[in-house]
């Protein structure tokens, strides 16, 4: 479980780390429709360099980037295996009633590629950004927003809260794991249906334990008269420097790239 | 069962950059039918080791050896091992889960596959044991008892398993007084009943000096003491300086030999200090004084 890297960050003093978060969720936004623009195998050159730029430039070992694509491995294994076998044309391999088709296998790696630049791409926006840097940019951006009644301060608080409290969470699921498993608790064999049940004597205690935290939450909170919204002033400023104009002179670089794959070659 | 420890490590997330030394060779060796204390400061990876002994955590390195079998070996039945070594968790009314106190305590004996005749016996022995009355409990949601009853239902759970060593992490940790001593009381009884080998985790000075044979200090994941109550508590000032303290009552004999009284400072019990010191007040004559 401790084995997750999406949405951990890694504490570090690079370039990427002190860019604004602003320019981070900005940028990865941009990122991730682009990878939508591109609609061949040579555009997917300028994400390339724009990955490595930023990998190496944010001093996150790879090793770090490669572990977080493990969880999703499934998921971009069956993309790639769906695409082979669902697009018909030029047949290069039969296995029975399924045919492997060379465009079938090109479309397989082109989407299982993208996926894997989507994944990497985000890891590196959470790898490298505080999750309270993370929700102040957020709240930022979603200022526009609050005219039509969007509750941005809220919602940063609540993601906030949410991930202060993913640790502890994981924390005390290992903790009521094992304290089942010193019980004689099984959590590994068995079919499918008593594996369920036996999840009950982790997600009971759990559930308890975290309505009980919320409470707690909710209580001190409110002894210390919190308000959210209106007037509530922050203790660390987000501020842009050289270095956000750089990274988004940069991305436009990339943008232009990836558009001009598309459009003029 | 005997337990014994050789160079034993554990790394918590190696290769990570997260990456950190909890127990660094730790020889130790736990005899049957011993009481034993295990103190250390916050994060002196008391938590770690004990959760070793049952195969929780499997080490780095080093061996874990129970009744001649090393369960740092990977072939190792461990549920077995579980079976033997019940493992009491700090605040353990947090894994409290059944409709009924009767059906939660069950849950362990079940799980080693009891018959129904034999798992009932033993949750109305386990629940005796811990001082609450199996009539009037049984029915009873976990969720409704008195914190400290809740801890005694979470208790019995591990009892209902019999082990043969039971090991209690800070066991009254956030309990009042009376709930302290109760459940003291009955670990002692336990001991005797069942002649089990205890290990208690304490940050009380006061209940680990009055209760254990032998006392293991953790400092930084190293376990740098072993001894009999007295000789742990002996050095005040080494110690202090691992962020440990003796009993109350072994400060007072200090402060008052500090004062000129001839009184022993290894001194553990209030019962020990007042025979001490009455011992001085007569001798010197001003006993009504």
């Amino acid at each position: 479980m401790r084995e997750l890297s999406i949405g951990q960050y890694i504490p570090g003093d690079s370039f990427i780390h002190r860019l604004d978060p602003r320019t981070k969720i900005v940028i990865t936004f941009v990122f991730m429709i682009v990878l939508f623009v591109i609609n061949d195998f040579s555009g997917y050159i300028f994400p390339v360099i724009f990955i490595i730029l930023s990998a190496l430039y944010s001093k996150i070992s790879i090793k770090y980037m490669i572990k977080g694509l493990r969880p999703l491995l499934f998921i971009i294994l069956l993309t790639f295996v769906l695409n082979i076998f669902m697009i018909k044309g030029r047949i290069l391999y039969e296995i029975g009633p399924f045919d492997i088709t060379y465009e079938g296998l090109y479309q397989g790696v082109f989407m299982a590629l993208r996926l894997i630049f989507l994944i990497v791409g985000t890891s590196l926006l959470t790898l490298t950004t505080s999750p309270i840097m993370m929700t102040d940019g957020i709240e930022y951006l979603l200022k526009p927003f609050k005219r039509i009644g969007v509750p941005a301060h809220e919602l940063a608080m609540m993601m906030t809260i949410a991930l202060r409290f993913i640790p502890t969470l994981l924390e005390e699921t290992d903790k009521i794991m094992k304290a089942q498993m010193a019980r004689g608790a099984d959590f590994q064999s068995g079919n499918i249906i008593n594996r369920a049940k036996s999840l009950v004597p982790i997600l009971v205690p759990l559930f308890v334990s975290a309505f009980r935290r919320a409470d707690e939450l909710a209580m001190a909170m409110e002894s210390r008269c919190y308000k959210g919204g209106e007037n509530r002033t922050r203790m660390k400023e987000l501020k842009m420097t050289g270095n956000d104009v750089l990274a988004f002179i940069i991305t436009a670089v990339m943008v232009g790239g990836c558009v001009a794959s598309r459009f003029l070659w | 069962m005997p337990i014994i420890i050789k160079n034993l490590s554990h790394v918590y997330m190696p290769g990570t950059p997260f990456e950190s030394v909890a127990l660094k060779d730790i020889n130790w060796e736990i005899s049957d039918g011993e009481f034993w204390g295990l103190i250390g400061h916050t994060g002196s990876g008391k938590s770690t080791l004990i959760q070793h002994l049952n195969g929780l955590l499997r080490p780095t390195s080093g061996e874990i050896i129970i009744d001649g079998v090393n369960i740092a070996d990977k072939k190792v039945n461990l549920k077995e091992i579980r079976q033997k070594i019940g493992l009491v968790f700090q605040y353990p009314e947090h894994q409290l889960f059944e409709e009924t106190v009767e059906k939660d305590v069950a849950f362990g004996p079940k799980n080693m596959g009891l018959t129904e005749e034999e798992i009932a016996i033993r949750v109305k022995d386990a629940l005796e044991a811990v001082g609450l009355d199996y009539r009037e409990v049984k029915d009873r949601s976990p969720f409704e008892l008195s914190g400290g009853q809740m801890r005694r239902v979470a208790i019995a759970g591990v009892l209902a398993m019999k082990p043969k060593v039971l090991i209690l992490d800070e066991p009254t940790v956030g309990l009042d007084p009376r709930g302290r001593d109760e459940i003291l009381e009955e670990i002692v009884y336990l001991r005797k009943k069942y002649e089990m080998t205890i290990i208690l985790v304490s940050h009380s000075m006061e209940d680990i000096a009055r209760l254990v044979d032998k006392i293991a200090v953790l400092h930084k994941g190293q376990l740098v003491k072993c001894g009999t109550p007295k000789e742990i508590f002996k050095d005040r000032e080494g110690l202090s300086s691992i962020g440990l303290d003796v009993p109350q009552i072994t400060h007072l004999m200090y402060r008052l030999r500090e004062r000129g009284w001839d009184v022993p400072t290894d001194v553990l019990t209030v019962e020990e200090a007042k025979k001490a010191i009455l011992k001085v007040i007569r001798g010197k004559g001003y006993a009504r004084a």
